[in-house]
């Protein structure tokens, strides 16, 4: 018990993981998923890919703001997490909506944009996902972080594909569009952080206004 | 007000073979035996059985449409569908409306006609028997029900009104009241929610003014006071809690058409053929129901009212 195999960190990443998935499960057996419950999974599950994509994102600024190193390593956890309800959704959508009647399927959205959108961000989150063991960290070396950087356009699609999802017109902001304004904002926050001035200028937030960190 | 109900004017013109389909609840059963082999079961509730808010008529649960297929369950009905008035939460607006006053209830009826009214509905459910109608209602957003309305035909109350030659539109606007419809507070509509009809769609008698539902009132989340049924074009054009009816000589701008017109159109016809960008217009899901349906021409209802359109290019008038 010296050494704890798993940090707290750790198990409140792997407990928000489940979590969702569990109040789904639940929701569904008490019949609590709208008159339209195909529908609404489908909501959720695409919803919740999208926030763990975004919580993957937050964890490099999150680190740089509090200089709490930690967050850096769970970033991979939460992107599979993304993917893992990515793929939940996608499958729900095939198996579930369509009855894997692929030929209703392309013939009523093989050409919707929205949905092109989807896929495109699906495809790309496929290799991201099966590199993500550390067999292929090592293997790859440098160009795993290259590769994942695809997440910085991964992200914005699936933030286009929400706005075409929902009835609204962001262009002349009406409709029901409050939702995906707020995923939109918090993903270009992400982005824009990545910038090295905006980095830097988190750093030197971190060294002038909070106490310094004790090394680990 | 369920027996001075006159049957159904849309004649069973043919027996479909009946859907094969899961329903809802065997959909559930089967989660549950999926979780089950899990092993999860121990520690999940048994499954619940919805609290039935239902005080309709369970004769009525065991009618069909003329096309054989069963209406949907009153829970269904008062439970799931769009209002955004209240929320855009389809599950929402039951509970948010549960306090919205639907009665008394008044119309104005006014613009280009000979006798310019405003009529309580007490008074036109008098004046014009209540009739059952068990149309489908197709949403824009690919899912259908089948539903027991209680009203009477737009017609007569036109009739009685009495449209100027100059009339070629009928224009509707919904009750605007943001202390009671929450929702309209809100920026992102341009409130009040309106609609309209061309005249002649107006007058068909398909058209319908609905007062009830299920053999009963019309609880306010369905539109109550008064709304309007229109069931060969998506739901959408079936404005609810109508305080204006207004006949005017040029095309009204809709809500829906406003905010995005390349979206949705006037017309704005159930029809698999016009695509919308984002749901299939093909295909649909009858609440209840697992697998997908065809989507049928006007709704199912080109026998009666494919007419009104001859000659008019459907893709362009969407
Ligand atoms: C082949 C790939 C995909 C398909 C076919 C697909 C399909 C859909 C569909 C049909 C909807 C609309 C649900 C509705 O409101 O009726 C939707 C919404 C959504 N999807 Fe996807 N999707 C795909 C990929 C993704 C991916 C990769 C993500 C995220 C990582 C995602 C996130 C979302 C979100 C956030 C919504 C909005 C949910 C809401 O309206 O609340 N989708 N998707």
């Amino acid at each position: 018990m010296s050494r704890p195999r798993i940090t707290p960190l750790q198990f409140i990443v792997h407990l928000a993981g489940g979590v969702p998935a569990a109040q789904m499960l639940f929701a569904l057996l008490a019949d609590r998923l709208t008159a339209n419950p195909i529908q609404r999974l489908e909501q959720l599950t695409g919803l919740t890919a999208l926030t763990f994509l975004l919580l993957s994102l937050a964890c490099t600024p999150a680190a740089a703001l509090s200089g709490w190193q930690e967050l850096t390593r769970r970033r991979k956890a939460l992107g599979n997490y993304g993917f893992l309800y990515a793929a939940l959704h996608v499958s729900i959508f095939i198996a579930l909506d369509y009855g894997l009647n692929l030929n209703a399927l392309l013939r009523d959205v093989g050409s919707k944009r929205y949905i092109l959108l989807g896929a495109a961000a699906f495809l790309l989150l496929i290799p991201l996902a099966s590199t993500s063991f550390n067999y292929w960290m090592k293997r790859l070396g440098k160009n795993w972080k290259r590769l994942h950087r695809l997440v910085y356009l991964i992200s914005p699609l699936v933030v286009l594909h929400f706005f075409l999802a929902v009835k609204g017109n962001p262009l002349n902001l009406s409709g029901n569009i409050s939702q995906p304004i707020l995923y939109a904002a918090i993903t270009s926050l992400l982005l824009l952080l990545r910038l090295p001035p905006l980095k830097k200028a988190l750093i030197q937030l971190r060294t002038r206004w909070l106490p310094p960190v004790k090394p680990a | 007000m369920a027996d001075q109900l006159k049957s159904n004017p849309v004649k069973p013109s043919e027996i479909t073979p009946k859907h094969v389909y899961l329903s809802r609840r065997d959909f559930i059963k089967a989660a549950g035996v999926l979780a089950g082999s899990m092993a999860l079961t121990s520690c999940l509730p048994q499954t619940v059985e919805p609290p039935s808010a239902s005080t309709a008529d369970p004769a009525i649960a065991k009618k069909t449409d003329e096309l054989g297929d069963p209406v949907n369950s009153f829970d269904d009905i008062t439970h799931y569908n769009n209002y955004y008035e209240f929320t855009t939460a389809k599950e929402g607006v039951a509970g948010l409306a549960a306090k919205f006053k639907t009665s008394p209830w008044q119309v104005e009826v006014s613009g280009l006609v000979s006798q310019p009214r405003t009529f309580s509905v007490e008074e036109l459910i008098k004046r014009y028997p209540p009739e059952e109608r068990i149309y489908r209602l197709r949403c824009v957003e690919a899912w259908s029900m089948v539903i027991p309305w209680v009203g009477f035909p737009l017609a007569k109350l036109l009739q009685e009104v009495e449209p100027t030659s100059a009339a070629k539109y009928v224009r509707f606007e919904t009750l605007f009241n943001p202390e009671e419809m929450p929702a309209q507070k809100e920026k992102w509509y341009p409130w009040p929610y309106q609609e309209g009809l061309r005249l002649d769609e107006a007058r068909h008698d398909l058209t319908l003014l609905a007062t009830g539902l299920y053999g009963g009132e019309l609880p306010a989340q369905s539109g109550g006071g008064l709304r309007l049924v229109v069931p060969w074009k998506y739901g959408f054009k079936s404005i609810k809690a109508i305080v204006k009816i207004e006949l005017t000589a040029t095309q009204p701008a809709t809500l829906w058409s406003t905010i995005q017109p390349g979206e949705y159109g006037f017309y704005a016809n159930v029809n698999p053929q016009v695509d919308h960008p984002r749901w299939s217009q093909a295909s649909e899901r009858r609440i209840g129901e697992l697998a997908r349906r065809e989507t049928l021409p006007f709704n199912g209802y080109a026998e009666q009212v494919a007419e009104l359109y001859e000659g008019m290019d459907l893709r362009k008038n969407y």
